[in-house]
């Protein structure tokens, strides 16, 4: 019997290179000729380009070309453009020049003289929206039906705010279900505060570089991202080609967290640079400048009141958000909104947004967007509700968490499944929360005790992508993996249910990835923590195709039927009589004899128009199995992770430190354990980091951002997280998926965080702070009952 | 003017405040020039410029001698990477901040990217592509133990993580868990497998004492 695959530890088959030296990064690969550019940022937050003088570097020798604004593709003014000459943000490229050396590069962009012009710009989304506060673009300060405008409120939905509760002018989205003014009336508790969430930059180790270079009219490109076959079509669309003109590789990425879904906008410049000067270039992106360009989660300022019954039940939640949109906009709120009503199910909710632009660099999404934010943000708010009703607060979350029957959002949405109240009930179960609840509050020295809970739903897969493998005549399965390499596992632990559809052990799988030249079939994009969800779909759907095939060609050639057949350990063999069989070497040669469909001379109906080239390029290499996920399904797919920390906050000092962490998901069949609990704890950790100690911080004077490299907003390390780290998951497989496997990146980030803002707010004798991230000043001016910040401030430390 | 008068002024004034900024901006470019690469590929050849010339350095990498054109104040990291084609040690931030870039001098963890490759003639660099036996293919305790427990994610941090284990485990072979976290609190992996890696380095302690 061919080995279970599913659920068991098998490390990755790209493990041993990533510690040999092997793996090649983007940054790894060399060519013949390649030559190094450096890029000229923008020093000021807005700013336009009157007149460039690079006479001076382009004289110097080794410098062998410069490519600015007029050499990019020109797009809208609320697209990023590679290059621009109106930066809007500090950091911006302007230009980039290229050299035999990346020193020369740099000393060249050293001798440039840029004329730049400043214009108004602004940090804190509530100053655009102030009465004749500063618009972000020249254009305007929101977005509207795609149109630009220039949102302002007036002085009066300031003044009656004060200075401690967020103004709340016209928003630019908005939805209500149910009346949430009756809610608020059938309320007997009622709390309501104003909140800040920071921005903070997603930093993954390796720098967003590219290398490209381009041979007899194709395009080989090298770059860093979560994703492969969609990165390659986001790239074939900016330079407007032909992805099949594209060789496009990326076998490793460095991590991502959300800022390279789809690559990035710099991966076009060495491709479009390369074009201009006949030599491949390597754009080496320096921590510095992934300061800059590597993205930020947008900070939000809000407002939430909730109302709740007696008997603990959410009966209104009103909730306001100012999203600070960086400069070319963020769309993290319409999440945040639906996610508040997934958690706490409210009787009646309303939900308003706006989110304008500002002169930060660009926001995108980061690892759980929108819903991480609000998780953080609401749990220690709904403790004080709990509070105040004398309530356990495992037991409150458990009452007002959804059920199989529940919905969510404007649009009432079901779910496919959802088990977020035995997550909780495991999770105190393995925190020792009925024990450990006891510790709240009390005081050892200058140290005080809190316990606190996140619990964290996010998006956890998709459906409708495409399968390709191969079995080739040594007898083996070659997976085609579309998806990315970012470090989930993603590529191998996908392939374990084509393997067990096949009666394959292990051993006779290979993965090819990361070379579109290799044939890849249209998947996800490596985001929304859809790709275990949505490839174990695509990939059981293919190796189904395959199965069947093989069973058509047994019977062909052994007689009987196809159903007569059946397979393992690389074998084809009749029911009941083993003998009668052949070897999947004799199969593939046997397809490739017979051709058509059987080796991929013929497509079938059904898939995606991108797979149908990369058919072509496996055909005749063997059976190939290839279908489209058309399993179907209804409801959004959701996990959960129930987060639980002890934490103790130094009352001389305000240092948090984090002694207890423990996280349990509901993400369905447990595929691959141990790359499970890595992805539930370094989730909660990089939730950790974004409670504690990530964030920007800006000169409000010139615009200009201090907190530059990691040390300055450093994410957690060895020594910031507990020794004492726990996981668990459910493993209850969800119904309407084949492998029953939901996705886990993003749900944990929340639950890191939350456990955090929670059990900070449980050691001050529940007073929530209500602003991340808690560093020691925040923590120690609020002990000490004194403000060294504005409440509303966004940007501050 | 003085500092504070400037930035009163630029309270009170739009258009003074354009003006004085328009003149800091000239040449102030944001850049990055610092810790970086000077030297083509053999292919290209240029001569040094600006005054700065490379020297021929005899290196010791990975037990064997290497000769290699350097640059005055050309890092380790960058030489490794760029001139012996050993791109197994990563440049996460080029300045210590990360850990990315660990090789070990004489058995002894450094950052790569903070050590000047002249300082350094003489002594025994050993980087992640040195660690498995180059007769018997054997892999070090601290690779196996990676395997053994399906360490890492994307594995940016994993050459500059082990590296720092092997120093670890030189000089404590019994580390405790905490003893261990603080070991390797000098390399940052931004996916936060601590957890992993803390097993990977109890897993490692194991193997090396067998040895």
């Amino acid at each position: 019997m061919a080995e279970k695959l599913i659920g068991k530890d098998i490390a990755a088959p790209d493990l041993l290179a990533k510690i040999t030296g092997r793996a090649r990064y983007a940054e790894d690969f060399r060519v013949d000729g390649m030559v190094f550019c450096k890029m000229l940022l923008s020093p000021m937050p807005h700013a336009r380009v009157r007149r460039i003088d690079a006479s001076r570097a382009l004289a110097m020798e080794g410098v062998i070309g410069i490519l600015t604004a007029d050499d990019v593709p020109q797009v809208e003014p609320h697209r990023e453009p590679v290059l621009t000459n109106e930066p809007v943000f500090e950091g911006q490229p302007v230009l980039a020049v290229a050299a035999v050396d990346e020193t020369t590069a740099a000393d060249a962009i050293e001798k440039i003289r840029v004329d730049f012009e400043p214009l108004p710009f602004v940090l804190d989304p509530l100053d655009s929206l102030r009465p004749g506060g500063p618009d972000a673009h020249t254009h305007g300060n929101v977005r509207v039906d795609g149109e630009w405008r220039r949102l302002k409120w007036s002085a009066a939905d300031f003044a009656e705010a004060g200075d401690e509760r967020l103004p709340m002018g016209e928003a630019t989205a908005e939805w209500s279900l149910g009346d949430v003014d009756r809610g608020f009336a059938e309320a007997d508790v009622i709390v309501e505060e104003t909140i800040v969430h920071q921005s903070l930059t997603h930093h993954p180790l390796e720098p967003r570089t590219s290398m490209a270079y381009w041979q007899n009219g194709k395009l080989y490109a090298f770059t860093s991202t979560q994703s492969t076959q969609r990165t390659r079509g986001a790239l074939a669309s900016a330079l407007d080609m032909d992805p099949e003109d594209i060789v496009f590789v990326a076998e490793y990425c460095g991590g991502g967290f959300g800022s390279k879904i789809s690559g990035s906008t710099l991966m076009q410049l060495p491709a479009i640079f390369s074009r201009k000067i006949g030599r491949p270039v390597m754009l080496r992106i320096t921590r510095y400048d992934e300061n800059y360009i590597g993205r930020a989660r947008p900070g939000f300022q809000g407002w939430v009141r909730m109302g709740l019954r007696k008997d603990g039940r959410v009966t209104a939640l009103d909730l306001y958000l100012v999203e600070e949109g960086g400069a070319y906009g963020s769309g993290d709120y319409g999440t945040a909104g639906n996610t508040a009503h997934l958690m706490y199910q409210p009787e009646n909710m309303r939900f308003r947004a706006v989110s304008p632009y500002t002169n930060t660099p660009p926001k995108a999404a980061q690892r759980g967007p929108g819903g991480a934010q609000i998780v953080t943000m609401l749990e220690p708010i709904f403790d004080k509700a709990a509070r105040e009703l004398g309530m356990d607060r495992v037991e409150i979350r458990r009452l007002n968490a959804p059920g199989p029957e529940s919905t969510f959002g404007p649009r009432e949405t079901p779910l496919t499944s959802v088990f977020a109240r035995e997550a909780l009930e495991r999770g105190a179960e393995l925190f020792g929360w009925e024990e450990k609840k006891r510790l709240s509050g009390t005081r050892s020295g200058s140290k005080l005790t809190g316990v606190g809970i996140g619990l964290s739903p996010y998006t956890a897969g998709s459906r409708g992508y495409d399968g390709l493998m191969v079995i080739r005549p040594d007898g083996k399965l070659y997976v085609h993996q579309g998806i990315g390499n970012l470090g989930t596992h993603s590529i191998a632990d996908t392939a374990r249910p084509a393997a067990e559809v096949l009666g394959l052990n292990w051993d006779q799988v290979e993965i090819v990835w990361g070379d579109s030249s290799q044939g890849l079939p249209r998947s996800s994009v490596q985001a929304g923590s859809q790709t275990i969800h949505a490839h174990t779909r695509a990939n059981h759907a293919a190796a189904t195709d395959a199965r069947r095939k093989i069973q058509e060609i047994a019977a062909r050639t052994l007689g009987g039927t196809p159903e007569s057949y059946t397979m393992d350990g690389g074998r084809v063999f009749r029911r009941g009589n083993p003998g009668q069989g052949m070897s999947f070497a004799q199969v593939a040669r046997r397809a490739i004899a017979l051709g058509g469909r059987y080796d991929g001379h013929e497509v079938p109906e059904g898939i995606h128009a991108e797979t149908v080239p990369s058919v072509g390029r496996v055909a005749g290499q063997g059976l190939v199995g290839v279908a489209r996920d058309d399993y179907g399904g209804e409801g959004a797919i959701y996990s959960w992770v129930a987060g639980f920390a002890l934490v103790e906050v130094d009352a001389e000092t305000g240092v948090v430190e984090v002694k207890e962490y423990t996280g349990v998901a509901d993400c369905g069949t447990v595929v691959h354990p141990r790359s499970l609990g890595a992805q539930i704890l370094g989730g909660s950790i990089q939730g950790m980091g974004m409670a504690m100690t990530q964030r920007w911080v800006f000169d409000p004077e010139w615009g200009v951002p201090f907190a530059k490299r990691l040390y300055t907003a450093r994410p957690p390390g060895m020594l910031d997280v507990p020794l004492d780290l726990r996981w668990d998951a459910l493993g209850i497989p969800d119904p309407q998926t084949p492998v029953g496997a939901k996705g886990i990146g993003e749900p944990p980030v929340g639950a890191g965080a939350a456990a955090i803002t929670s059990a900070v707010a449980d050691a001050l004798g529940g007073r929530c702070l209500c602003r991340t991230p808690l560093t020691p000043d925040i923590i120690l001016a609020e002990l000490e009952g004194r403000r060294t910040f504005g409440r509303l401030e966004t940007h501050v430390g | 003017m003085d500092e504070v008068d400037i930035t009163r002024a630029l309270e009170r004034s739009v258009s003074r405040r354009t003006f004085i900024k328009g003149v800091i901006a000239v040449g102030a470019t944001a850049s990055s020039v610092g810790y970086l690469f000077r030297g083509g590929t053999p292919l290209l050849a240029m001569p040094a410029a600006q005054g700065t010339a490379e020297r021929l350095l005899t290196l010791t990498v990975n037990g064997q001698l290497r000769r290699v054109d350097v640059l005055p104040h050309e890092t380790l990291a960058m030489t490794l990477r760029y001139k012996l084609g050993l791109t197994g040690t990563k440049l996460g931030c080029d300045r210590a901040e990360c850990g990315a870039c660990t090789v070990l001098l004489d058995g002894v963890p450094h950052y790569g990217c903070s050590i000047l490759t002249h300082q350094i003639r003489g002594r025994a660099i050993t980087t992640i592509e040195g660690l498995q036996n180059p007769d018997t293919g054997a892999l070090h305790p601290v690779q196996q133990a990676v395997l053994d427990e399906g360490g890492f994610q994307c594995a940016f941090c994993a050459p500059g993580f082990c590296m720092t284990m092997v120093g670890m485990l030189e000089e404590n072979p019994d580390p405790t868990r905490e003893e261990a976290a603080h070991a390797l609190s000098g390399n940052l992996c931004r996916c936060g497998d601590y957890h992993k890696i803390l097993n990977t380095a109890m897993r490692a302690a194991q193997l090396v004492r067998r040895v």
